[in-house]
């Protein structure tokens, strides 16, 4: 099942954890913000394959419910 | 001392202008891009912006704060809570540059700072620190069972460098011990850029109580009291009270004479907080950590014990005369809480929730009432900063006073535009348990269903 997990809130992209070709489960942390100096990370709702990832480490300002990776 | 520089943003830095104008000192503001239009700016006598708005690029930028004091002709400087406050380095750097430092020396600060060397002076002080190991650098196992033994499960295996509650892993079986550790070890290298940690005793049902003290730098010092502060969400403390509900029979005047002997050990100079874990269980208590400058929950002691911390502090810095700061001038009556409001969203494992207040109708402010606040209708709540939007703090004759007029206070927040934990405070405050001064660090895990649901 094709997922697409977008930013929940506005922030700084912290980490990004996955990248294109990796096989993820759900619940797996796919990259975590920093908003308000706090982490928020995002997770993976389903099992799958990574086919694109568009958010890059310290990547800043980056809005609330930005595509930021694709799950196959 | 004539002009003070607040080194801050939000509610801390327009608290601190107050003290100033009340002891006849002029406040000047600095500000990043995204603070030019802020309150704290069109509060003060002047402004200097300090660069761009993530606080790496202003609000931590030492040089940057200098330059703005030099520019605005301040010959003080006050650096709030957070972001340089308790950096050795720029307290020193304030100091050469031939301006006020309003904060301890900077040997303080950097001994505090340092977990292991802080243990050690609160040791030598007779205070009771936790039961610790010594350092295991990465990939040393060497002697840890022997170690672990002598701390006593469970235990914690913590990162030398880690703070903020990372870096932390608990220990139950003696089986997991060196597995745990060496992935602390390489976990704590990666973050840290040091692997080093030691193992400490876990106290299972922890209460998180601290003692305000100040100092003279001369050696004298007194306490004002305790503030519990076990009402806590991702190690971050969300609601504040003084006096602590329900401690063991003399155990805050215990605590107190050890914060003020280690005060007076390190000639401590302006305002301090010792924090302690209460073990609930065994009714010991045990050294956390000290803080080497003016808290976010000051105000619940400047309610109890009618005394302005700011004030005092810049009084100290400027050279008035304190000798007759004695213990037995310093008394507390009543009871205070705070409760943090925060831009976050309780039910979504308090998520931040940065946005624009379009509506921030604040409780009018009384006797029993005080609002600190850095923010006004139409202000913008970024992602760069804390989520904290302002403090409630009420004061009432008991406790349950208190609870009472904290609760009408927060009925009469009105705020708009982004989602607060204001509920989640009304529910924490009304909660039996709460009410019933059963409270502990594990206080919002424990109760998370009747605090959370709608």
């Amino acid at each position: 099942m094709a997922e697409q997990v977008s930013t929940q809130v506005p922030g700084n992209v912290w980490k990004v954890l996955v990248k294109p070709g990796d096989a993820v489960k759900s619940g797996d942390t796919l990259f975590i913000l920093e908003v308000m100096k706090t982490e928020v990370p995002h997770e993976a709702s389903s099992d799958g394959i990574v086919s694109a990832v568009h958010i890059q480490e310290e990547q800043e300002g980056v809005d609330a419910g930005t595509l930021a990776v694709e799950i196959e | 001392m004539k002009r003070v520089l607040i080194a801050n943003r939000g509610e801390i830095a327009c608290r601190v202008m107050r003290s100033c104008r009340d002891l006849g000192l002029e406040a000047v503001a600095v500000y990043s891009e995204a603070d030019a239009e802020a309150l704290h700016v069109a509060l003060a006598d002047a402004a200097e912006p300090v660069g761009g708005a993530p606080a790496k690029e202003s609000y931590l930028v030492a040089e940057n704060i200098l330059t703005a004091a030099k520019r605005s002709g301040a010959d003080a400087i006050h650096p709030g809570y957070g972001f340089l406050a308790e950096n050795p380095r720029f307290a020193e750097a304030v100091a050469e540059a031939g301006l006020t430092w309003i904060g301890p020396r900077p040997k303080t600060i950097e001994d505090m700072g340092d977990k292991e060397r802080a243990r050690l002076l609160a040791r030598s002080a007779g205070v009771p620190v936790l039961p610790g190991s010594a350092r295991f650098g990465p990939g040393d196992t060497e002697g840890l069972d022997a170690a672990a033994a002598d701390v006593g499960y469970p235990l914690l295996v913590k990162a030398s460098a880690g703070g903020g509650g990372i870096g932390m892993r608990r220990v139950d079986d003696p089986a997991d011990l060196e597995k745990v550790v060496t992935a602390t070890q390489s976990m704590a290298e990666k973050s840290f850029g040091d692997g080093t940690v030691y193992l400490e005793r876990l106290v299972a049902k922890a209460r998180h109580v601290e003692i305000q003290v100040f100092g003279l730098g001369n050696g004298e010092a007194v306490h004002l009291f305790e503030r519990d502060c076990s009402i806590q969400r991702r190690f971050q403390k969300i609601v504040e009270e003084s006096p602590a509900p329900g401690l063991p029979a003399g155990m805050s005047d215990r605590m107190a004479e050890a914060a003020v002997a280690l005060a007076k050990q390190e000639r401590y100079r302006g305002a301090g907080t010792v924090e302690f874990v209460v073990d609930d269980e065994s009714e010991d208590f045990y050294f956390l950590e000290m803080n080497t400058r003016i808290q976010v929950e000051h105000p619940v002691t400047e309610m109890t014990t009618g005394r302005d911390l700011v004030g005092m502090q810049i009084r100290l810095a400027r050279g008035d005369d304190m000798s007759d700061l004695t213990q037995d001038t310093i008394a507390a009556e009543g009871h205070a809480i705070e409760c943090r409001v925060y831009a976050e969203n309780p039910a979504k494992m308090f998520l931040p929730s940065p946005g624009t207040l379009t509506r921030f109708d604040l409780p009018t402010e009384s006797e029993t009432v005080r609002v600190d606040t850095g923010f006004r209708n139409g202000d913008t709540i970024t992602f760069h900063y804390d989520p904290m939007i302002a403090k409630l703090v009420c004061r009432g004759g008991d406790r349950n006073e208190a609870i009472a007029n904290s609760l009408a206070a927060l009925d009469a927040f009105e705020v708009e535009g982004l989602t607060t934990n204001i509920e989640f405070l009304k529910k924490t405050l009304a909660h039996d348990a709460f009410r019933a001064g059963e409270v502990h660090t594990g206080f919002v895990d424990a109760h998370k269903a009747d605090l959370t649901e709608l």
